[in-house]
């Protein structure tokens, strides 16, 4: 078996920096009150507070100067994710974009799409939304039927996708769609990303509601939607590759492991300083699980930093780290009975678990779910 | 260059043992000699050969007589000794070695037993003229018949700990085994009178007793044996063929392998966090929160391992038995998941809820 490594690396000096940084910064709007960290974490949408926090320079830091950002290493960057959750900061506003959408504009996109976008991330003013996910296509993305064709200088899309979190708050999608047939042997060929500006016209947005009523999800809808070629990202045809290696961003990151930390905060105070052996040991058992997850997220991204590509070890992450996720309301709702409810204001623990209750079971679902995860692990394991 | 940068030469110099280790473990822990193992043999050449090879000083200072390697590249070696499920005492006698140069400044030859191994086991310690004298009884010590010493945690009236290194032949000893048919004696030791150059006040990772060490050790080699059982179930599932193809085809075994293969990446983080620690602040919680993991996930992890061996997996034919009977006792010994769980759990309360994310993102578990 390929010997799964986790090494841990020390923080860099701009990691620790951006750790001094982001710190400040959390305990000033946690002083301030700006927002409720027992009811928020990084799928929660505040613009103004990515505005903040993109003038407190907390975020894409890893993007070079010359498009907004610090040229930090992505270790820097991993720092300010983990204490962002661990803080409950409502993130999402700029959370893809610097995750995973910016940093295959940077990548892979044209240079005036760089310079129109990048800064804008960097300011934490630009909200981006991923178009992968199609009402036939879901786990089996290599199904795209959303079609680009090409038009002179530009593409015109007709399609659909769906499961496009926050798509009413974005500026931006990055889209992935078919600029060619798939052949008969290679289902991966022929695809193309590329970045969908939502203001304008050819494009609409239809809410789904999740199970509580929240508003997060949407279908998107083109008809003949109309995008320059200097806004594709990539190669034309180059869309596989791409969206896999921006899944390990996807998956790598502290908000496989840390959704509901917030929970555990709560979790612990609601037990107190006396636990009886019961809670003493439930609440210890989830202590190994997350401190052991910490270690693993920060050696994925030190291997980030180092320039690898562990498609594999963020699969191994978000499949514990989700398994955590996933646990963690089931054994506080064990241990420290209560009939959770959402309007059970001033009552924090409460409100906080019927929140995450209601939200776990997007946790293995999204960014891949369990099934693909454990394919994509048994695939390095030789096994298929 | 790298001769003249003393951390090179050190990180070759660690290179250079654990491959030595690798290739005779692998050359001499056939399956015949385990199978001599667990009928009682010991193998006094194979012992003789790690002697030989450093590896039982491995973590002791050169200035004591030792290797002198770093801690933290010295315990990869029991990660190796567990993959190959070594029927010896080398955990034992490299961590007994460290603990007693610490606290003595010098290195004592192997093999040695260390305890007590668990959770309550205590033994008294009192100062009688200028020697001490001893009282109690220990359970399930590690080889304690086959060890030149077993070097012991005990504790005075006061509360205060001690080491004491006890030679062979002091007390009564009973043999018994664990599941992995590794010796593990009683030693009873009411009355043994010890001479005052062999006890010494308790170092640092052993104030509190023996079993953050003994955990310590238990946790590399379990991780090192959670891998070869992986090993094991991923070669059979890729031969072994039913329904016209094999095993490894079907999801159902891809779904369960690749979950298990997660418990052993999480389990290896665990264990590396302990192996880190050694000697710093904190170790004793960086060893619990290593040994609560790993022992969670022994269960999941040899059940998934065994079902798809199907019912050659429950029999003396192939060695998967090595490793999955190994760590079902391993588990237990120097505190299970529920001792050290139980133990987090009351840090964790006692902090409050704020105060653990400092923790675990700077890894210091004060």
């Amino acid at each position: 078996m390929e010997a799964f490594q986790f090494d841990v690396p020390a923080l860099p000096a701009d990691a620790l920096e951006a750790e001094r940084r982001v710190r400040e910064f959390l305990a000033r709007e946690r002083a301030a009150g700006t927002y409720q960290p027992h009811l928020s974490s990084w799928n929660t949408h505040d613009a103004e507070f990515s505005r903040r926090a993109g003038r407190a320079g907390l975020v894409a830091v890893g993007f070079p100067k010359e498009y907004g950002g610090q040229g930090w290493s992505m270790l820097a960057r991993y720092v300010i994710a983990r204490e962002m959750l661990a803080n409950g900061a409502p993130c999402f506003a700029h959370w893809i974009a610097e995750r995973q959408s910016g940093p295959q504009i940077l990548r892979h996109g044209s240079e005036r799409a760089r310079k129109l976008i990048l800064p804008k991330i960097c300011a934490g003013e630009c909200t981006f939304g991923i178009g992968m996910s199609e009402p036939d296509s879901g786990s089996d993305l290599a199904a795209v039927r959303t079609r680009a064709v090409r038009q002179g200088d530009d593409w015109v899309i007709n399609g659909s996708k769906i499961w496009t979190s926050n798509a009413h708050n974005a500026h931006y999608l990055i889209a992935l769609v078919r600029t060619s047939e798939a052949d008969g042997k290679n289902r991966h060929v022929g695809l193309t990303q590329f970045v969908i500006d939502m203001a304008k016209p050819g494009v609409k947005v239809r809410p789904i509601y999740n199970l509580a009523g929240g508003h997060e999800f949407n279908e998107v809808h083109f008809n003949d939607y109309v995008v320059p070629d200097d806004m594709r990202v990539g190669e034309l045809g180059a869309g596989w590759d791409m969206v896999t290696g921006e899944l390990a961003f996807e998956r790598s990151g502290p908000d496989r492991f840390l959704s509901d930390y917030r929970l555990m905060v709560e979790l612990i105070d609601r037990v107190g300083t006396k636990p009886d052996a019961y809670q003493a040991v439930e609440i210890g058992r989830l202590v190994s699980h997350l401190s052991a997850l910490t270690r693993m997220g920060t050696s994925i991204a030190g291997m980030l930093t180092a320039g690898k590509s562990p498609q594999v070890e963020a699969a191994l992450l978000k499949d514990v780290g989700n398994v955590f996720e996933r646990e963690l309301p089931e054994v506080a709702r064990r241990i420290a009975p209560v009939q959770p409810a959402p309007d059970d204001a001033g009552a924090r623990y409460s409100e906080t678990l019927s929140h995450i209750v209601q939200h776990a079971p997007s946790y293995t679902l999204r960014g891949g779910t369990r099934e693909i995860l454990r394919g994509v692990i048994a695939r390095a394991l030789g096994l298929r | 260059m790298s001769t003249t940068n003393p951390a090179n030469e050190t990180a070759e110099m660690s290179a250079i043992v654990l491959e030595q280790a690798e290739r005779l473990f692998r050359g001499e822990i056939t399956k015949e000699r385990l199978e001599a193992a667990d009928g009682g043999a010991w193998p006094a050449e194979l012992w003789a050969a790690i002697e030989e090879n450093g590896l039982t000083l491995a973590m002791v200072p050169e200035a004591a007589g030792g290797v002198g390697l770093p801690a933290a590249d010295a315990l990869k070696l029991l990660r190796l000794s567990g993959y190959h499920t070594l029927p010896l005492p080398l955990a034992e006698t490299m961590v007994g070695a460290a603990l007693w140069a610490e606290a003595s400044g010098e290195a004592v030859g192997g093999p040695l037993a260390i305890g007590p191994t668990a959770p309550g086991e205590q033994l008294l310690i009192a100062k009688s003229g200028s020697d001490w004298k001893l009282a109690g009884t220990l359970t399930r010590i590690p080889w304690a018949a086959q060890s030149a010493h077993a070097l012991l945690h005990a504790r005075d009236a006061a509360g205060a700990g001690y080491l004491v290194l006890l030679p062979q032949g002091s007390g009564r000893i009973e043999p018994r085994a664990n599941i992995g048919k590794e010796a593990r004696d009683t030693l009873m030791l009411d009355g043994v009178v010890v001479p005052a150059a062999a006890v010494r006040p308790a170092p640092a990772a052993c104030r509190e007793g023996m079993l953050a060490a003994g955990a310590l050790v238990r946790t590399q080699q379990m991780v090192g044996a959670m891998e070869r059982a992986l090993d094991y179930a991923l070669a059979y599932v890729m031969e072994r063929k039913q329904f016209g193809r094999e095993l490894a085809k079907f999801q159902a075994i891809q779904q369960q392998l690749a979950e298990v293969a997660g418990l052993y990446a999480i389990s290896s983080a665990a264990a590396d966090g302990a192996r880190e620690a050694w000697g710093r602040p904190g170790f004793e919680m960086s060893v619990a929160l290593a040994k609560a993991r790993v022992g969670e996930a022994v269960n999941r992890l040899t059940d998934v391992c065994h079902q798809v061996h199907g019912a050659m997996g429950y029999t003396q034919e192939l060695p998967l038995h090595f490793a999955t009977r190994r760590l079902w006792a391993w588990r237990e010994e120097f505190g299970n998941e529920t001792h050290w769980q139980r133990r987090i759990g009351e840090w964790a309360c006692a902090n409050g809820g704020e105060a653990l994310w400092r923790a675990l993102a700077e890894n210091r578990f004060e």
